[in-house]
């Protein structure tokens, strides 16, 4: 486990996922399967919840990295993720701001800590 | 089955109870632990209590401890989240930048996707017996995109990399806190249903047995006592009845007394006088 490496997978709009790979985590693996998903206006949200999945089940992936309002469309599969491997995280987009009432990870922990109370 | 409620039903309109009620054995051992009534029953039962509440006090204080370690996770998620919000932010402008000098490359750096430079490790940390799985990164390889922006927007391409890969370490520490967050909320969750059983399930199981036994014990006592009570008295009542018989038989002469050997009388055996 401490040996093998994972990867950063990255589903967001052009933008975000450009600059990621800029950033160095894109790879193909051995069938030639990306690590990423570009969102585009026209991509239906099965197919965005079909990568999602297929993310999830591969298990060279340790992260997962979707922009908000993506995740947002496909709540109900973050939601059903209950592992805590691989780690999903909401990052911001350049259109949409980080909204910290919206994040699935945040929500468990209402009631408990909200952002205002520790500014 | 569910059926909907009305209170004044009771317990006839939940057929689970109602099943309990008529099974009623299986239903009065979960009430109490069946033992005789003895004393070395009772012994045993206090030490089962006593273990019992040592075990709810270390368990209490794991989850105190899982608890603590919990909203200190969760104080550093939020912390690094609003952290991440402004870095990503940095990063987006500057991606803007360079697709101002540089043109638009992103088809290209789609199509150039090789080998990731940055993975990331997964190393085990221990928080009073609960395993958190933590994320580590590290680069390997060249940079695939090094001869991107070569033709214009050199530097703004550098400057855009050096802040995703800025932006890449912070969600990979955001990454682990966040792992860790979801396996103590796991973790707490149990160890409070420990708790929670061992207080309002065994711990009342093993009093109410406590109590049922003493009640036993006593009942004997009282048992052995009233029998104590009942033979004294009968002895008592047959007494006084043998009297009375006695002075009645005395009364009516019926009464002989037994021959005295002492007295004086003539026997007739005696063929000399």
């Amino acid at each position: 486990m401490a040996g093998r490496g994972k990867l950063i997978a990255v589903i967001g709009d052009e933008d975000t996922v450009t600059g990621f790979l800029l950033g160095g985590i894109g790879e193909l693996n051995k069938n030639r399967h990306p690590n990423f998903l570009v969102v585009e206006k026209d991509t239906t949200i099965n197919e965005i919840e079909d990568t999602f999945r297929q993310f999830l089940h591969r298990d060279d992936i340790g992260i997962i990295l979707i922009n908000q309002y993506i995740a947002e469309m496909v709540r109900h599969a973050l939601d059903a993720h209950q592992h805590s491997i691989p780690a999903v995280l909401e990052i911001p987009s350049k259109e949409h701001p980080y909204d910290a009432a919206k994040d699935s990870i945040l929500r468990r922990a209402r009631g408990m800590f909200t952002a205002e109370d520790l500014r | 089955m569910i059926t909907p409620l009305h209170s004044s039903l009771g317990d006839r309109a939940r057929p689970c109870l109602k099943k309990k009620k008529e099974s009623g054995w299986a239903w009065w051992f979960t009430l109490v632990i069946p033992v005789l009534g003895r004393l070395r029953a009772q012994t045993i039962m206090k030490a089962r209590l006593k273990g019992a509440q040592t075990g709810r006090n270390l368990l209490k204080k794991k989850s105190d401890a899982l608890t603590l370690r919990f909203r200190q996770i969760l104080k550093k998620i939020i912390e690094t989240k609003m952290l991440m919000g402004k870095v990503m932010r940095e990063a987006a402008f500057s991606l803007a930048e360079a697709k101002f000098t540089a043109g638009d490359f992103s088809t290209t750096v789609i199509q150039n996707v090789n080998k990731a430079q940055v993975k990331i490790r997964a190393k085990k940390d221990n928080v009073a017996g609960v395993t958190l799985p933590v994320f580590e990164h590290y680069h390997e390889g060249t940079d695939s995109y090094e001869l991107t922006g070569l033709a214009r927007g050199g530097e703004q391409l550098a400057k855009l990399k050096r802040n995703y890969a800025k932006a890449v370490e912070l969600l990979v520490e955001l990454a682990s806190l966040q792992t860790s967050f979801v396996t103590l909320d796991e973790a707490i969750k149990i160890t409070n249903r420990r708790v929670n059983a061992i207080e309002h399930v065994i711990i009342p199981r093993i009093e109410r047995t406590l109590a049922y036994i003493i009640t036993e014990l006593d009942e004997r006592e009282r048992e052995e006592f009233y029998r104590l009570k009942k033979i004294q008295e009968k002895k008592k009542i047959l007494k006084e009845k043998s009297e009375k018989d006695l002075e009645h038989r005395r009364a009516a002469g019926e009464l002989l007394e037994p021959a005295n050997l002492l007295a004086e009388e003539k026997d007739e055996d005696l063929l000399f006088e």
